[in-house]
């Protein structure tokens, strides 16, 4: 139900954990900016699982009424990026990016808006340090606010879609002060995963052959 | 001298953000706020925007575009592209274009000091 070994060798799981990790860094740095206090964070996780796995995970200690602003992304690989935390958290995160002189009314008439643009920012980071790192180009969608349980996010509806394998990649973050955590999540639609394992090589072939131009 | 910066961004917050930077860093001078890129051209076909700044990811007319649009009649404008988008092909297209890239989120110094930019730039047009 979780990793297929046959699809990505160990040394590609630790290539794309560690290409994931270098843009999901880009996108705490960026929350931390925007709220202005420490961002923790956990350690990548990569994972082939079915869609209806994937939002099993999503939901694992979370409240079922999740929020989301996600953003498609096309390129060398397809999927999609989200940034994921708890209905319950949401005006408490627009508060903490709008700033706390914002009375209850303001955050509430700015929450999508805030949630929109917070996101964008975040995962527009994120991704375009990604498509960086592996010297290739991306096109990201306009950002989109969703609400529902995992299923609602990951469009689990019908049973093909819901046992449809995808590349899972996730890492939890946590705004220690403010008590707001959640998780940037990257889909990716397996049929590129043939694509995604020629530019992870590519990729690990490029680290291969840094420390040897480096001794010449 | 107070100069007139065109804003355009479709967010509400970004736009907040950009006025709450500028009211750190140039006070006085005057912005002039737009949510697309028709509302801009026609903010600028209107005459005295001095300097623009854009966002990338907008529906409609991307940023990208809107500048190659304002260069055809504005060549020597101080525009920037504003995004958190750092892709190297994104930046890349903005430099192209004779335009700035600032990333999101917006710092006070990356905004500070591609304004001292344009400033210098405006100076040795009208000097």
């Amino acid at each position: 139900m979780t990793v297929d070994p046959g699809e990505l060798t160990e040394i590609e799981q630790d290539a794309l954990a560690e290409i994931a990790n270098m843009g999901v860094s880009r996108a705490a740095n960026s929350l931390r900016h925007m709220v202005g206090e420490q961002v923790l964070l956990s350690v990548p996780s990569v994972k082939i699982v079915t869609r209806e796995a994937a939002s099993k995970l999503v939901e694992r200690d979370n409240a079922r009424k999740l929020v989301a602003v996600q953003q498609s992304f096309e390129g060398p690989f397809d999927g999609r990026a989200l940034l994921i935390f708890p209905e319950a958290q949401s005006l408490e995160l627009v508060r903490s990016i709008v700033g706390d002189q914002h009375s209850l009314e303001d955050v509430i008439d700015l929450e999508q808006e805030a949630l929109a643009e917070t996101g964008n920012i975040i995962l527009n980071g994120c991704l375009a340090t990604i498509a960086n790192v592996l010297n290739r180009t991306m096109r990201m969608s306009l950002p989109a606010v969703v609400r529902g349980d995992g299923a609602a996010l990951f469009e689990v509806d019908g049973a093909e879609s819901g046992g449809q394998f995808v590349l899972f990649l996730y890492i939890d973050f946590n705004i220690k002060k403010r008590d707001v955590h959640g998780f940037i999540a990257l889909l990716m639609d397996l049929p590129s995963i043939a694509a995604l394992k020629t530019i992870v090589n590519d990729f690990i072939r490029a680290v291969e052959k840094q420390p040897s131009d480096h001794v010449e | 001298m107070q100069y007139k910066v065109l804003i355009v961004d479709d967010s509400k917050l970004a736009r907040m953000v950009m006025a709450g930077a500028f009211r750190r860093i140039r006070p006085d001078w005057i912005l002039v706020e737009t949510a697309n890129a028709d509302e801009a051209l026609a903010a600028i076909s209107g005459g005295a925007v001095d300097i623009a700044l854009i966002d990338f990811n907008m529906p409609g007319i991307d940023g990208l575009e809107l500048v190659a649009s304002i260069r055809k009649t504005h060549p020597a404008m101080p525009v920037a592209v504003v995004s958190a988008n750092v892709q190297n092909e994104i930046i890349g297209r903005a430099r192209e274009l004779n335009a700035g890239f600032i990333p999101k989120p917006l710092t006070d110094d990356a905004l500070a000091a591609f304004l001292s930019g344009a400033v210098l730039r405006l100076k040795k047009v009208t000097p």
